[in-house]
Formats: C-alpha cells, sequence, structure tokens
C-alpha cells in the first residue's frame, strides 16, 4: 500500500499553488490534513500526477470572527476547531459533530476544509456545514468565488471545486439567539463513519414556536440531504411529541438511502427517522432547560 | 537421605529444592517487555536486512477465471524491477500444498504456490514482482497484463450446494470437500421417540486474525552452504520448513526456518501455510539475493485465510425436565477456495455436544468449496460456531418449557465425578472424544453468582416496565486444547554457565521467554536469572509442531520440564564426579552446584561445563562424565486436553437502533494448572476481545460475484477499547491428568462462547417481542429487523 | 498518469526526532512511517493497516499524536518528532512503560509503541482519572493480543503517579 509516484510541490503563495492548479489541473491534487488523501494514495484509487501541498500557505490557519459569523481557514486542523472554547460556545453544532470525527490522532492533521473537499457523503463536517448554511470560498488563478453549501456538495466525493480551484475557507454566519443545535450519529464502533447521522439547527422565536430550522441528513443520500419535510412540519411548532413523531415519519419517507455491507436500505432509512426524533428531542430539552435558566 | 525442603517439593512438583518462589504458578512479569516497550523489538521488517529485495504480489480480482495469458514485459523494463515470476515461470517448485488436517473421504483439490491455470478467489497470488523496493515493486503490479476469461463464481454454502451449481473447480466432481457424519448413540430413533423436539436455524460469520502485524517473510540463500535461511512471521517454523523441504526437495536440515524473535500476532491464520512462503524462499535461490515480502493490510484482508459462515440447523430432543436426550446438527461449512486444512469444520464437528450429558448424538459436517480465500483456524477455530448453535438451543428449550435457562443448564451439565468423561463421538486427534477432568457446575455457579444473576432477574422485570430491554444470556463451553502430536523442548548448559532452554514452538505474544524459564526454574531448581529460553528455529532443534489450539503450554511445558528434569539429573551426576563424592543431593545456589548437606562444597555451572562440554584438548575426559549437558525432550499427550468455561452476559437492546450494549459481563475460566496467572488472564481478555469482535463488530462480506466488499478497516471494523467491556473473570483449575503440570490451554477461551452469550442475551431483551436472533454477529440491522419480525434486506 | 522522469524525485528532509537532528534524502512519496523505519533505522514505530486506522504507527509530531503512515516525510521538514525509542531517558522505563510492564499491558509488542505515543500525548494534555477517560485515550488504537484491561490500569497508575492524587469523582 505504497503511494503511486507523483512530482510534488509545495508553494509558500496561494497564487503560486493556484498557478500550479491551472497548470496541472485534472492531475492535480491539493495536500492538506492528508487524512482522506493519503489513503487513497496508498490504495491507488487515486494516482494524481501532481500533488500541491498547501501547508505551508501563509493566512490560511485563522478561525476568524467575521462580521457576522466565522471564518475557517483552509489549514485549520479539526483538533484546534475544536479546542477553540470561543467556537465551541458560539457554535455548538460544529464541536459536537467534531467529537464523532474518527480519532483525535486523525483531528489532529485532518483540516476542516479537507473533509468539505473531500466531499464523503457519511461524514459528519458536510452535513454540519450545510446545516449552518456555510459558504466556501474557492480561489483560482485570477478569481474567488463563494459557493454556498448546498450546491458545493455535488455527489458523493464530488464537490463545486474546480479543478484549477483551491478551497481557501469557509464561513457560515453565528446562529442567531435562541437556536438550539444537535448532532446525532450511529457508528457501528466510536469513529466510524456514521451508518447515517443527522444535523439540526432549530432557531426558536421569543414565544417558543421554531421560528426556522435547518435537518441535514448524513450517509443517506450522494449528498449532505436537507430533509426540507421535515423542516416544513417542524416550522411554527413548539416540537411536541406528535410532531416530533411526524418529522420521524417525514423522515422515513424523504430519503431512500442505498444499502451497502455495513446496513442494508431498510435500516438506514428507519435509522435515519430515528436519529431525525431524537436530534429533534434533543434540541427541545436543551431549549426547555435553556427556559428554565 | 533428603532433606524436608526436597520432600515437600516433590509432592508438589518436580524436586525443587530450592528456597525460593515457586515459579510455577507465580505472575512473574515478562522478560520481553523491555525491548517492545523501548522500540527494540525484532519484527521481520524491523530486521536489519538493507540487501533485501522487496515483493509484491499480483493476486487475482476475479473469483474464478481461467487464466488465459499473462504479459510481464512492461513490469521487466521498470527501473527497479530485478525479476517477474508467474506461476508457469515457477514449474519445478509448482506442487500441490496438502491440507494440514485431511479426511480420507476428501475431495482434495490441488492448491499451488501460485495459481497456474485457472483462479479460484480473489487474492490469490497469480505472480510476484522483485524489485528494489516495494513502492517500485507496487508500481510494476500495475504494468502487469493478465487476460482473463470470467468464470461462475460460488459465494456462499447454499450457492455450492445448490442444485446445477456450477463448480468452484473446474476439475471437481462436486462442490463438497468433505462430508462426515458423527454418531453416538441412536439419534434417529431418539429423535423420533422423544416427547419434545425444537428446531433451529443459525448462521455464524465469523472473521479474520487481524493481527496488527501482516504476513511476513523473507530468504538468503547461502551459495557456499547452499542452505537457505527463512524468516517468517509464523506460527508454526517446523510445518513451513517442511513444506519447503517438500516443495524444493531439498534435505530439511538444508533449510533453517526462523520466526522472529517478535511476532506481532498470529491467531491462526500464521499457522498455515502459503505459497507466498514458498515463493520467497524460492525467489531468493533463483536469483541468489536476499528477498522479503512484507505483506500488506490490503492483501492481509483479501488472502489471509480467515473464518467464514457456517450454517447449523440443530434439532434438540428433551423431555419435560429440560433433560437432552438427543442431538442432531447438520452443518454446512464455507472451506473457501482450498482446503488448506479441515481443522475448522472437524473441530465444529465434535465441540457441538459442549458440557452436557447427550445420550444420542449427530454431528454432520458439508464442507463446501466456494470461491473466497481458503477457510483456516482463526481464535477460537470452528468452536464458537458450535457453541453458538448448541447454546442457542438450550436457551430455545428453557423458553419453550418455561424454565430459567441456567437450570435447563444445570440438569444436562456433566458431573464433577464423571471424568474421564466418553462423549461418545470421535475428536479431530483420531481418538474418542474424552474430556480430561472439568467441574462444570461450579464454573457455572460462580459465574453467575458473580454476574448476579438472581438480581438482574428481579430487575429485567422492573426495568422492562420502564421501557428498558435487559437481557441476560449464558454460555457454556468444552475446548479441546493441549492437542499432540507432539511438542519439543531441548536444555543445555551452555559453556558460560546458563541454561538455555530451546523450545520448537515460536511465539507472538504468549510469553514463552518468560512462562518457560519459570517451568525450567522449578524444574531445575534453579534461579530464573541463569535460565534463558529461545525459540522458533528448525536450525537449533529438529522437530516441533507450533502454536495453535491453545496446545503449547501442555506440550511444550511438559518437554521442558521433562528436559530439564533430566539436565538437573546430568549436572548433578558431573558435579558428583567432580567433586569426587558419592551422592546426588545437589542444590543450585544461585550459579553454584552445591552439596545439599554442606554448601560449601560445590563447583560452578561454569566449571561444570568446561569440564563436560568444552572439555580439555587431548584429555581424557573424568570416568564416568558423560559428554555434552544437553539433553531433549518430546512430549506426546495421550489425548487432547479439555478447558471449559461459563460466560454470562447482561445487555441492554436500544428498539429503536437495535444497539447492543453490553452492562455486565463475567467469565468463569477453568485451563488446569495456571502457570502464570499474569500472562493467563491476558490471554482470556484478549481472547474475549476477539469474542466481542465476532459477537457483535466483525463481518466479512463477499458479494454474489465473490468479490470481498470489506477490504480495509473503512469498512471493516475491529474492537477498540470503547466497544469492549469491562469484565469479571475468575479461574478455577481442575489440572489435567494427562501432562505432568496438570496444564490445558488458555488462548481460546475469553473468545469462544462470547457471540453465543451475546445471541442469547440479545433474545432473551427481545422475547416480548418474540425476535429471533438467528445469526451473529448481532449487528444493529440485524437487531432492528428481527424488532420487525422481518429478515435484513438484500445488501 | 505518472511523471515523466525515470527517476524518482527525490527532496531532503531536516527532521529532529527524539531531540536529535537529522538530514537525509528521501524520495517524495515516501511515507513519515517508512522514512524513519528505513532511512533513520528507527524501526520502534510499526506499519499495521497503513491507512490510518490500527494506530500502530502514531508518532508526535511537534507535540500532536498523529498517524506516521498518513503523511509524507517530505512534510515532515522542519519538525520536531518523538517516537518510542525516544520515551526511556537513559534506558530507564518511562512511568507509563513502567506501568505497561507491570500491567502486563503489552503482549505481541506491534501495537505498543502507537499506544505510548497515543498516551504520552493524552497524559501530558491532564490527568486520566476514570476507566472511561482511559478507554477514550486508547480508543484510536487497536490492539488484538489484549483486550484492553491491562492497558486502562496502566493509564490510571501513570495518570496518578505523573498528576498526582484523583480529584473527588
Amino acid at each position: 500500500m505504497k503511494p503511486p509516484r507523483f512530482a510534488y510541490h509545495a508553494p509558500t503563495a496561494v497564487e503560486e499553488a493556484t498557478g500550479l492548479l491551472a497548470d496541472y489541473n485534472e492531475d492535480a491534487k491539493v495536500l492538506a490534513g492528508g487524512q482522506s488523501l493519503i489513503p487513497l494514495l496508498s490504495f491507488r484509487l487515486a494516482a494524481p500526477g501532481h500533488l500541491i501541498d498547501i501547508n505551508r500557505l501563509p493566512g490560511l490557519d485563522q478561525v476568524e470572527r467575521t462580521g457576522n459569523g466565522w471564518r475557517i481557514g483552509a489549514l485549520v486542523r479539526q483538533r484546534t476547531a475544536e479546542r477553540s472554547a470561543e467556537l465551541a460556545a458560539a457554535v455548538p453544532l460544529l464541536a459536537r459533530a467534531l467529537a464523532h470525527v474518527a480519532h483525535p490522532q486523525i483531528r489532529n492533521r485532518g483540516t476542516i476544509c479537507g473533509s468539505l473537499a473531500h466531499g464523503d457523503s457519511s461524514a459528519e463536517l458536510p452535513a454540519v456545514m450545510t446545516a449552518l448554511d456555510a459558504r466556501m470560498t474557492l480561489v483560482s488563478a485570477g478569481r474567488a468565488r463563494q459557493v454556498a453549501a448546498g450546491d458545493f456538495f455535488q455527489f458523493h466525493l464530488t464537490t463545486a471545486i474546480e479543478p484549477d480551484e483551491l478551497l481557501t475557507a469557509v464561513e457560515f454566519d453565528s446562529p442567531a439567539p435562541r437556536t438550539h443545535a444537535a448532532f446525532e450519529e450511529l457508528a457501528l464502533r466510536r469513529g466510524d463513519f456514521a451508518l447515517a447521522g443527522v444535523a439540526a439547527s432549530v432557531t426558536f422565536a421569543a414565544d417558543g414556536q421554531v421560528e426556522r430550522c435547518r435537518v441535514v441528513a448524513a450517509g443517506v443520500a450522494p449528498t449532505p440531504l436537507r430533509l426540507a419535510a421535515v423542516e416544513q412540519i417542524v416550522a411554527g411548532s413548539r416540537l411536541a411529541a406528535p410532531v416530533l413523531a411526524a418529522a420521524r415519519e417525514a423522515a422515513y419517507r424523504e430519503v431512500s438511502p442505498t444499502g451497502d455491507s455495513r446496513a442494508d436500505r431498510d435500516y438506514r432509512r428507519h435509522l435515519l427517522s430515528v436519529l431525525v426524533r431524537r436530534a429533534l428531542c434533543a434540541v427541545r430539552s436543551e431549549r426547555e432547560d435553556d427556559d428554565e435558566s | 537421605m533428603s532433606r524436608p525442603g526436597e520432600r515437600e517439593a516433590a509432592t508438589r512438583a518436580p524436586a525443587a529444592a530450592a528456597p525460593k518462589q515457586n515459579m510455577i504458578g507465580a505472575a512473574i512479569e515478562r522478560r520481553e517487555d523491555y525491548r517492545l516497550l523501548t522500540g527494540q523489538g525484532e519484527f521481520l521488517d524491523d530486521l536489519d536486512m538493507p540487501d533485501a529485495l522487496e515483493a509484491a504480489f499480483l493476486r487475482s480480482d476475479l473469483g474464478h477465471a481461467r487464466i488465459l495469458g499473462i504479459d510481464t514485459s512492461a513490469a521487466l523494463e521498470l527501473p527497479g524491477v530485478v525479476a517477474v515470476f508467474t506461476g508457469d515461470d515457477i514449474r519445478p517448485m509448482m506442487k500441490p500444498m496438502p491440507a494440514k488436517v485431511a479426511h480420507p473421504a476428501l475431495q482434495e483439490m490441488p492448491r499451488l504456490p501460485m495459481a497456474l491455470d485457472e483462479v479460484h478467489y480473489v487474492g490469490e497470488p497469480v505472480a510476484v514482482i522483485i524489485a528494489t523496493s516495494r513502492y517500485i515493486a507496487e508500481d510494476a503490479l500495475e504494468l502487469i497484463e493478465i487476460d482473463y476469461e470470467d468464470l461462475p463464481a460460488i459465494s456462499s454454502t447454499a450457492a455450492a450446494l445448490a442444485p446445477g451449481a456450477p463448480l468452484a473447480h473446474l476439475g471437481a466432481r462436486d462442490n463438497i470437500a468433505v462430508h462426515v457424519v458423527q454418531r453416538a448413540g441412536d439419534p434417529d430413533a431418539a429423535l423420533a421417540a422423544a416427547p419434545h423436539v425444537l428446531s433451529g436455524t443459525f448462521a455464524i460469520t465469523r472473521s479474520g486474525g487481524h493481527s496488527i502485524e501482516c504476513r511476513a517473510v523473507a530468504a538468503r540463500y547461502d551459495t557456499v552452504t547452499r542452505q537457505l535461511v527463512v524468516w517468517d512471521s509464523t506460527q508454526a517454523p517446523h510445518y513451513a520448513r517442511n513444506a519447503l523441504a517438500s516443495l524444493y526437495d531439498m534435505q530439511e536440515d538444508d533449510i533453517r526456518l526462523i520466526a522472529p524473535r517478535d511476532v506481532g500476532g498470529g491467531f491462526g491464520p500464521k499457522a498455515q501455510f502459503y505459497g507466498e512462503e514458498a515463493v520467497i524462499g524460492w525467489v531468493a535461490m533463483q536469483l541468489r539475493r536476499p528477498v522479503k515480502w512484507i505483506e500488506d493490510r490490503r492483501e492481509n484482508f483479501i488472502s489471509a485465510m480467515m473464518e467464514r459462515t457456517q450454517t447449523h440447523r440443530i434439532k434438540v430432543a428433551f423431555d419435560d425436565d429440560g433433560t437432552l436426550i438427543a442431538m442432531k446438527d447438520v452443518f454446512e461449512h464455507d472451506q473457501g477456495a482450498y482446503v488448506a486444512g479441515l481443522q475448522v469444520p472437524m473441530i465444529t464437528l465434535s465441540t457441538v455436544p459442549g458440557q452436557y450429558k447427550i445420550p444420542h448424538i449427530h454431528t454432520e459436517l458439508y464442507s463446501c468449496y466456494t470461491n473466497m480465500v481458503p477457510t483456516s483456524s482463526v481464535r477460537g477455530a470452528g468452536r464458537p460456531q458450535a457453541v453458538a448453535a448448541m447454546e442457542r438451543m438450550m436457551d430455545r428449550i428453557a423458553e419453550y418449557l418455561g424454565l430459567d435457562p441456567a437450570e435447563v443448564r444445570r440438569r444436562n451439565l456433566i458431573q464433577p465425578d464423571e471424568f474421564p468423561y466418553k462423549v461418545g463421538i470421535m475428536f479431530r486427534d483420531g481418538s474418542p472424544l474424552t474430556y480430561d477432568s472439568g467441574n462444570y457446575p461450579e464454573l457455572l455457579a460462580g459465574t453467575l453468582e458473580r454476574l448476579d444473576y438472581d438480581g438482574w432477574r428481579r430487575r429485567q422485570g422492573e426495568l422492562r416496565a420502564e421501557g428498558r430491554l435487559i437481557g441476560i444470556g449464558i454460555a457454556c463451553y468444552v475446548e479441546g486444547c493441549g492437542l499432540g502430536p507432539y511438542e519439543g523442548a531441548k536444555a543445555r548448559l551452555t559453556n558460560r554457565g546458563e541454561v538455555l532452554v530451546t523450545l520448537a514452538a515460536a511465539p507472538q505474544g504468549q510469553g514463552y521467554e518468560t512462562v518457560y524459564a519459570q517451568i525450567a526454574s522449578d524444574a531445575l531448581g534453579l534461579d530464573m536469572d541463569y535460565i534463558r529460553v529461545t525459540t522458533g528455529d528448525t536450525g537449533r532443534i529438529p522437530f516441533g509442531q507450533g502454536t495453535f489450539a491453545s496446545r503449547i503450554t501442555a506440550t511444550a511445558g511438559p518437554a521442558v520440564l521433562q528436559a530439564c528434569q533430566a539436565l538437573r539429573a546430568r549436572i548433578f551426576a558431573t558435579a558428583a564426579i567432580m567433586l569426587k563424592v558419592e551422592a546426588d543431593n545437589f542444590v543450585f545456589r544461585g550459579e553454584r552446584v552445591c552439596l545439599a548437606e554442606d554448601e560449601s562444597i560445590s563447583v560452578t555451572l561454569r566449571e561444570v561445563t568446561q569440564v563436560a562440554n568444552v572439555g580439555k584438548h587431548g584429555i581424557t575426559l573424568l570416568r564416568g562424565v558423560t559428554a555434552g549437558l544437553e539433553t531433549q525432550a518430546y512430549f506426546a499427550p495421550e489425548r487432547a486436553a479439555y478447558a471449559s468455561g461459563a460466560h454470562a452476559a447482561v445487555v441492554e437492546v436500544d428498539p429503536e437502533t437495535g444497539r447492543v450494549t453490553v452492562l455486565k459481563y463475567v467469565i468463569g475460566h477453568d485451563c488446569g494448572t495456571v502457570i502464570n496467572p499474569l500472562l493467563a488472564d491476558g490471554q482470556v481478555l484478549g481472547g474475549f476481545a476477539a469474542g466481542i469482535g465476532n459477537a457483535l463488530y466483525e463481518e466479512q462480506f463477499y458479494d454474489e460475484a465473490a468479490q470481498p466488499q470489506t477490504t480495509s478497516y473503512l469498512d471493516f471494523s475491529l474492537p477498540s477499547s470503547m466497544e469492549v467491556p469491562p469484565v469479571e473473570l475468575f479461574h478455577i483449575q481442575s489440572p489435567s491428568p494427562l501432562n505432568p503440570l496438570g496444564a490445558k490451554g488458555a488462548g481460546e477461551g475469553g473468545t469462544i462462547p462470547a457471540p453465543a452469550a451475546i445471541a442469547n442475551a440479545t433474545e432473551d431483551a427481545l422475547r416480548s417481542f418474540g425476535a429471533r436472533i438467528n445469526e451473529m454477529p448481532v449487528t444493529p440491522p440485524r437487531v432492528a429487523a428481527a424488532i420487525a419480525g422481518r429478515a435484513p434486506a438484500a445488501r | 498518469m505518472n511523471p515523466e522522469a525515470s527517476e524518482e524525485a527525490a527532496t531532503q528532509v531536516r527532521v529532529t526526532v527524539n531531540g536529535r537532528e537529522h538530514r537525509a534524502i528521501t524520495d517524495v512519496r515516501t511515507t513519515l512511517a517508512d522514512f524513519l523505519r528505513h532511512k533513520l533505522g528507527l524501526t520502534g514505530t510499526h506499519l499495521g493497516c497503513e491507512h490510518g486506522v490500527c494506530g500502530a504507527c502514531t508518532i508526535l509530531l511537534d507535540g500532536a499524536a498523529v498517524r506516521s503512515c498518513l503523511m509524507l516525510a517530505v512534510q515532515a521538514d522542519g519538525a520536531s518528532i518523538e517516537t518510542v525509542e525516544g520515551l526511556a531517558e537513559g534506558g530507564q522505563l518511562s512511568p507509563l512503560q513502567a506501568a505497561f510492564h507491570r500491567n502486563h499491558a503489552l503482549q505481541c509488542g506491534f501495537c505498543t509503541a502507537g499506544f505510548l505515543m497515543s498516551i504520552t500525548a493524552a497524559l501530558r494534555e491532564g490527568p486520566v482519572e476514570t476507566d472511561e477517560h482511559a478507554r477514550e485515550v486508547l480508543s484510536g488504537n487497536i490492539c488484538r493480543c489484549t483486550g484492553y484491561a491491562a492497558m486502562i490500569k496502566a493509564v490510571l497508575e501513570t495518570s496518578m503517579q505523573l498528576h498526582g492524587t484523583r480529584a473527588a469523582s
């Protein structure tokens, strides 16, 4: 399981990196954390002629506040984000999801943006960023653009990143006040890929009704899947038991996952619906605790 | 004349007369640890072989195909590639490798070191690249072109046995490797006449050994001495050496096969002999250059032998009390593409009756050829499947009669005064299945007490009212171990004045360097500091069998005991002559051999070797001294010893997700005399982790085209510390009368009943649903499907 | 697919390992694990899966526990690495190594280096005082021999020794 041959580049400026990507295009792959890419190379499932190691690029390793929210640069390690008390307080959904991502040894190298660029449909971070309505900044020689999460993830392991583009940051707004979030997943073992997962972010009005919500499923579709039918049922409700039951039903009907050696189709649907109910229940509990305090 | 200390010692163990700790039974810390903890382990790929070329094997990516042609020309041209060999290129060496355990009725399809005309499983070696680095070798693999003609592949035993099924091997008569029946009494009549009969069908999928070190072999040929040295991360050095000698048509002494001092786990797959081992040695001889092959995990997933599915159709007959009258178990075993050995299903065949008195027994095996990697023993070796079938039925009997499952077992257990107990059928070693010793009621009682069985039964009802699904499962088992034919040891007083114990057996973490020094110390009456143990080298000791089936303590242990007792006598006899005394009452005090009644009269061990080993050039040996202080012993047990155990589990099932969580687990274990409690516990707890893996997590899938679907740890799960629950472990010791140590085996008892215990507990938790757990591992999708009353959908 | 040059691209890597500086030429595709093992001769770190799951290859890179099989050697240029060979000072087992030995927390020893490094990193972050926490610390590494029970004891004992008595739980 040794990687195939490639030419190795370690640019020290973003322009240099994008120049290389423009030159080598589809024959190049970006190396950041390497926790997804290097196994692909070792299994020889990928054999790019050129590896563009971006670890030396300056200015990409910051977790920064923006006007409305946060920007996480391409080289921010998952562990760094996990340990940022500020970020955890402001965006609890992210911290909760990160605890499920593999193991600390992987999170010490793996980057937030790298997981997004990899685009595994079972992974936690793509689902979380979809729930946060995040925007990905893509830079190429001569242009920069932002792509919303909903458009960014296109298929399992396929994103909107063009061959000559570099994902330099992900941005999202801070959750509005009275937002509660939950992340639920079931993996066979701690740290494994989830059989299914749910990222839920629910904003309540002052009177306790759901004003806005995002309920995103992982592992049941080729991309993170916003459960629109579930969101509709939840909107305007107080997440009472009948609503949760209806949401569960709706989730079950809304998804058509594929089965594989780990879990068949029926089980994945069933599991997803259970996790949706549990996530919404957790959100409600958190809100009730908040209410009391 | 003997002294008080000696008399006491004689009743307890071999004549150890030293006023020091009795080593056997002591929790001595391991000698191996220092080098392993400080990164100085000597695993095969750690050995200093900078001049070795590296090999990579091209493996079939089809389950069943004819090879029409192989073009290696492009691969040969890659810089760094030294040679490429296909099956055709190594014809002189291409002889069938015989099954390790066979049967007169076996339809044995030839297993060649590399495929020749036909491939029979994904992963089968087809060609080998030899290059200056593994990186380049893997590059070259991609340049080999093979032309295959796809053939229908058999991907399950059901497919193998279906009428009109295609053949897994084109030249075979059918897909049955062997069909064996064992009977005791008159089971058909008994089943027909019995008041109650219950049936069950159980499918148990096991998995691979997944030792953290994969397979590895290196070889170097000395053109001057014309001897081949092979380093092999193997559990069975002599078996491998013998296989090589046969394949290469060489004298056995011209091949020295060494298991490195450190082997990173074995668990069964490394006890087999593989084509790769044959090819590497041969290549080293052809190229006259050292070569090594370090298997990677991808190869390990698809070509290291494993155990796979058995389907058991079992019927039990019993009376109103739950007393067993008869048992009939017909099972299909997935043997894989070749019979590397029949040990797994043959062990299953004789393990099903377990701890119970069953007058009428029928066990029947259909070992099926399929187009998947060959089956061979993995920790437990066919017993988990047997135990699962029988123990599931014991619970079903209890449910049917409305009795407590523990009580049903109690009523059927063989009693302590009934040993040696003849089961009525044969064991794999060809002798009538006879359990040597044990105390099954005490084991079960001890386990249930520590579990707080009665307490949990009460709580189970209370918690059910709260909507919590709690289940309790029990599983009892017996384990034939300490198998023959023999195992060997030498003991020599070296010129440095220390005793060197040479074991034929090779360790993979069992602590031989420590344990056998303990046994030697007691046998000799000599401080452990003056004893060293060396292992696993056919050049140092000519005969041996290997480490598998939990056999070494019970065979090598007595061999070491006997060899050391004999050496002690020789040393004392020599000392007596040197000291000109007529006595054999000596003791060791440190490095001195002292007259027991006057310790000032002594010689050092070194002085003894000077006389008996080294001698003085041209000078006559002292009269009476026998030259060469070396002894050897090969212990051949009369038959297998029987370890036993009782596990009990409390689980909670999440009715929505199907996740099973273990709340409490107790292991009662009886492996006879425990030589080193620290190590024995380590074996049981390590085995338990593997058992939990089999019970809940590990399943290696193949699809209908016999393509492996689980080929990395990204889609296959081994238990981590989060998945292995805490265990309360206790031992009882029913010594075996079959060897002087009274020892049995400890390596597999933690694994064997775990799937059964977990499955029993899970079904117990779901009793109100009437859900049936008929497949293991007990994964969330299976549990959810059982609750919903349906079979899991096709994947 | 592959670059034109018939020679492998090589590069110099300068890295400090266990306090000692090393400089060596390596192919760009050589993994850090292979570089440590075969170029620098530090064979204590082992390869069990080469895809980041088993943890046998875990080392400390600038203080963080990482999988050396998932890094290229060239990426470690300029970094400070700690491997198992650096744990015993002056040949004396560290408290963690001694605790492993005492508790029989290793059998075949192949996975041990990875565990020792993962645990070392965790204990540097703070005490580990409960079974549950110890299990979490161990969860990123796989052992097939021991069943982990003895390792849990070793971790808790070492934490006690390094961080003092347990806080009230």
